[in-house]
């Protein structure tokens, strides 16, 4: 059965709709993969063996029945906590929503369902999507397959350790400042932000409303194409959905893959590198660089000079609307409440709910982002935050005159260890840097695993190389991932995943704290 | 305090008041302002709500393009400049009947600006400066239960229904209204009653106060001739029109006592009791919460087309002034009856009674009198009493030829409202009649007569006028079908009484 887990979604989706496999039989192998190795990884707060069960054989029987499956229609997918499900609990990782069951499917959580794909369960994430570890999950963290004493990312770290630890071929993560694309660069995975707008937020638990997006991981550029063609297009539900068709994804994937980036321009960001990154970092993202010369493209630094203050001013927005749309948690409606005993009143059940059922982080941006939001200082914070993300669209719009897409690291740094940055913030929230002007643009950016760094870790981690493009441009981004990918699988003359650790449940400890 | 309260008359010796009006209008759309809710008035608690209404985590709202065009023809026909561009705000305060604890309404950049309306007040005309006319989402609504006063104060527990939350609001905010003196209450009166009006005649509202699809809130204060504008107050709770005169009217009072005694007028909420007309301080506005507005980020900016802005400017219908001054041209009405009419609701019922072939005259005293009465007893309006203006006509018609007397029109109305069909059926049926063959009569007052001597001896002891209870006595007997001017000239005949 491991060799089931072990297939891309799209030899999955193949086999099944050959018959050459069942879709029961691959979500029970994907089961029994999680009842195997999640003890040791805690990417999943909930697994809902019986409803995945239930959506496979379903799958099964209209395949059987003649009717004409999509190319993910019996493929197995991790979803995200931040995401609602009908009837399956969502808790955004945080306690204030412990128990509680939406009575409604989120847009994209349809469109999968209606795709055949098999949800098996709910993927762990910092709270409320802030973080960039799954450290500030309240429910324990999440470990990182390719070393189990190190983070997987964030804020979807469950959804990026169950793709990369054969979990599942496909999971669904959100970003708001890079919450896809770092996880996908730390273990090792093909992360995509897409364009805002471009994939319905409706039914995403909101922490920013105005950089949210979800995006799919995978384990190849051509699997989250085809996850992000499922997923993406017009929603009415939601107002700041674009009215306008995906660009073929999965094409643009495949005729990538061919290899061949000549009449391409790419700008290396010269703000993006340099100082504060890790040695090997930079290196793997050189040779990346040095690849797509290879394949092709013209290569030319741009600088984005503004793209310096993307941090503070993400670290404004981000918590302002977070602390308004975190609001709603006050003990009235759903989920938990507290201290509702002798004659407390209604402000006292609100602030002990609150008080106890928020972690630290969450506290410390709905703090900030009050503050932020308070008359007097509102022109000083939110406004020139705001200005900044014109001056950075700007940068965009300069550079995307000159070259088609821009490429970064993806995050200055590997995987780190576990409890290593918890006690700073801003030793965590440096790990956005280079997501960051990006999801303050709104434009599409990728992640793809550019090589290994063994000068920063103990064990060889992957790296990621971020591809941005201009708005809705998102097939640019996965035909040069996919160019890349294909040159090192060829290079390499496997996958990039099969460089990972074993995970066994032999060798796995029970060391996540529940 | 209120037992020192300075009279009203006194207070306009000394102080000018100076007040300005918001008004909330429930938009009569069929679904709610962000969401596809049904927006029924009195439906079992928390059967009109989804996900959105309910601010459930993950739901979206989503712009009700009726609710923006019902916004726009209010901000036309109250004169005001509609933005090319605008955009909805976050107002951020807790509070449980509003499901995601921020309300989205309009800030800085509202829907409609800068307009007026022009009202007659006391024969005099009153410009009303409009400063904006925004859109915004009601909240739902608290029941506070076992406690005294209904407030959440010494309540046991409270109850929240949610079907109001999301309903689309508009605001109407005045500018400051200074310089009208004593005339401050009906100014107030007039203004609303007019703004009603204009709801009602555009189809955007069914402005029920009584519903609270118009609710007011009343600003007030007071300053000493010639010197500036003194603090104000906000009176909340202001849920008819009577009460909208009767707050500026108290509050103009309980300010002057204030200032009076050399106090301070603080600026707070103040909530308003029907029963004492009295008002009471609610929470100061300055310990009030920092709303934290900011753009709504779930929403695009709203942007009308002007071609769309002008398409619904031609389709405005008569606004109320305009078809005052044609009606009154064509009912030959003063303004106090048009007044009169205007507040019983009656004026296109009696235009209509009049194009029905009625004189206009007899056709107004029908509508304001008998038609208004038993449309209040029936807590309709008027129009939906059940009679049709062509009926009332016919009701008339038959006044006019003698056929029916004053008592017997308003039985033959009475049985119309009963069953429906036409007054001249009812009155074949009902065999209504006014009796005046003295013969017929003769029995009755003969009977009248024997029954009550101490009555005749009065009479006939020269008091003419006690002849009430026979002619009372007469007309019972004929079931209200003689004609009471006959039946008095034949009792007195009897009697050998000179009329």
């Amino acid at each position: 059965m491991d060799e089931l887990t072990r297939m891309t979604a799209v030899e999955l989706a193949g086999q099944i709709a050959a018959g050459q496999v069942s879709a029961a039989e691959v979500t029970q192998a994907h089961l029994d993969r999680i009842a195997a190795v999640d003890p040791a990884l805690h990417a999943f707060l909930h697994v809902d063996a019986d409803g995945a069960l239930a959506a496979a054989k379903t799958v099964d029987e209209r395949r059987a029945a003649g009717e004409r499956l999509g190319p993910l229609a019996g493929v197995p997918l991790a979803l995200k906590d931040v995401v609602v499900s009908k009837g399956l609990p969502t808790t955004c990782g945080s306690k204030i929503l412990e128990g509680w069951v939406p009575p409604y499917d989120a847009t994209i959580t349809r469109r999968m369902k209606d795709a055949g794909i098999i949800i098996l369960g709910k993927a762990n994430m910092d709270e409320f999507a802030m973080g960039s570890s799954t450290e500030n999950s309240a429910y324990g963290p999440t470990r990182n397959p390719w070393d189990l004493t190190r983070v997987p990312g964030g804020s979807s770290g469950g959804s990026s350790a169950a793709v990369a630890a054969f979990q599942a071929p496909l999971a669904i993560g959100t970003d708001t400042g890079g919450s896809i694309r770092q996880p996908a660069a730390v273990t090792g995975l093909v992360g995509h932000k897409p364009t805002y707008g471009g994939v319905s937020r409706y039914g995403l638990i909101a922490f920013s409303s105005s950089l949210d997006q979800a995006g799919p991981l995978a384990r190849t550029v051509l699997d989250a194409a085809l996850l992000h063609e499922v997923i993406g297009g017009h929603d009415p539900a939601d107002s700041t959905s674009i009215d306008a068709p995906v660009p073929a994804l999965a094409e643009a994937a495949r005729s990538g893959a061919a290899g061949d980036l000549s009449g391409l321009r790419v700008g290396v960001v010269r703000e993006l590198g340099g100082e504060g990154y890790q040695a090997g970092v930079l290196d793997s993202f050189r040779q990346a660089v040095a690849l797509l010369a290879e394949l092709g493209a013209e290569v030319v630094e741009v600088s984005c000079p503004h793209f310096d203050y993307a941090l503070p001013a993400y670290y404004l927005i981000a918590p302002s609307e977070c602390s308004s749309n975190l609001a709603r948690f006050d003990a009235m409606r759903y989920g938990l409440r507290l201290g509702d005993e002798d004659d407390a009143s209604l402000e006292e059940v609100m602030s002990r709910t609150r008080a106890a059922g928020f972690g630290p982080e969450v506290k410390r941006r709905i703090i900030l982002g009050t503050y932020a939001l308070s008359s007097g200082y509102y022109d000083a914070y939110y406004g020139q935050a705001q200005k900044v993300r014109t001056l950075i669209l700007r940068d965009f719009a300069a550079a995307y005159e000159r070259v088609d897409v821009l490429v970064s690291p993806t995050s200055p740094f590997v995987a780190f260890g576990i409890g290593e940055r918890v006690a700073d913030p801003m030793a965590m929230y440096v790990n956005d840097l280079c997501t960051l002007p990006a999801s303050l643009a709104g434009v599409p950016a990728i992640s793809v695993p550019c090589g290994l760094s063994a000068s920063d870790s103990p064990t060889p981690l992957p790296v990621g190389l971020q591809v941005m493009a201009p708005t809705l441009a998102d097939d640019r981004c996965y035909r040069v991932a996919a160019a890349v990918e294909a040159a090192l699988d060829a290079r390499r003359g496997h996958p990039f995943l099969a460089d990972a650790p074993a995970l066994t449940g032999a060798t796995a400890h029970t060391g996540a704290t529940r | 305090m209120t037992t020192t309260l300075p009279t009203y008359e006194d207070v306009l010796t000394r102080y000018e008041p100076v007040l300005g009006l918001e008004t909330h209008v429930e938009l009569g759309t069929r679904s709610k302002m962000f969401c596809g809710c049904a927006t029924g008035f009195g439906a079992d608690p928390n059967t009109q709500v989804c996900p959105v209404c309910l601010g459930l985590p993950g739901s979206l709202p989503v712009v009700n393009a009726a609710a923006i065009e019902y916004a726009i023809r209010l901000g036309l026909a109250l004169n005001c400049s509609i933005a090319s561009w605008c955009r909805f705000s976050r107002k951020n305060y807790f509070y449980p009947d509003m499901p995601k604890n921020f309300q989205i309404s309009q800030y800085d950049e509202p829907l409609c600006t800068d307009g007026y309306l022009d009202i007659e007040v006391d024969g005099e005309a009153v410009r009303i400066g409009i400063e904006r006319v925004h859109l915004e989402e009601d909240t739902g609504k608290s029941t506070h239960v076992g406690g005294a006063t209904g407030r959440i104060h010494g309540a046991s527990h409270s109850l929240v229904d949610y079907n109001r939350a999301g309903i689309p609001l508009v605001e109407v905010v005045t500018r400051p209204i200074p310089g009208t003196g004593a005339l401050a209450p009906e100014v107030a009166h007039g203004y609303v009653t007019e703004l009603r009006e204009i709801c009602r005649t555009l189809g955007i509202s069914d402005v029920r106060m009584e519903q609270g699809s118009l609710r007011c809130d009343v600003n007030v204060s007071l300053n000493r001739s010639g010197a500036g504008w003194g603090t104000r107050t906000e009176t909340k709770n202001v849920n008819s029109l009577r009460s909208v005169q009767r707050a500026v009217r108290f509050e103009m009072s309980r300010q002057a006592g204030v200032l009076d005694a050399g106090g301070r007028i603080v600026q707070e909420t103040r909530h308003f009791h029907e029963d004492t007309g009295a008002t009471t301080s609610g929470r100061s506005k300055e310990e009030a919460t920092d709303y934290r507005y900011f753009p709504e980020p779930d929403l695009v900016p709203l942007a009308p087309d002007p071609a769309w802005v002008e398409q619904i400017r031609a389709a405005l219908p008569e606004l109320p002034a305009a078809r005052r001054a044609r009606l009154a041209e064509l009912l030959g009405a003063t303004p106090a009856e048009m007044r009169a009419m205007g507040n019983a609701g009656v004026v296109d019922l009696v235009a209509a009674t009049t194009a029905a072939g009625a004189p206009a005259g007899e056709a107004r005293k029908w509508w304001l009198a008998y038609l208004a009465q038993r449309a209040n007893a029936a807590g309709v309006e008027p129009a939906e009493l059940g009679i049709t203006p062509a009926q009332v006509a016919e009701v008339i018609a038959l006044v006019d030829d003698g056929t029916l007397s004053d008592a017997l029109a308003r039985q033959a109305i009475d049985g119309v409202l009963e069953t429906g069909r036409d007054p001249a059926e009812i009155v074949a049926e009902r065999g209504l009649r006014t009796v005046s063959d003295t013969g017929a009569l003769g029995a009755a007052v003969d009977e009248a007569i024997a029954a009550q001597p101490d009555v005749v001896a009065k009479i006939r002891g020269g008091k003419v006028q006690a002849v009430g209870p026979l002619v009372g006595a007469v007309m019972r007997a004929t079931g209200g079908q003689a004609d009471a001017a006959v039946v008095r000239a034949l009792v007195l005949q009897r009697l050998g009484v000179d009329s």
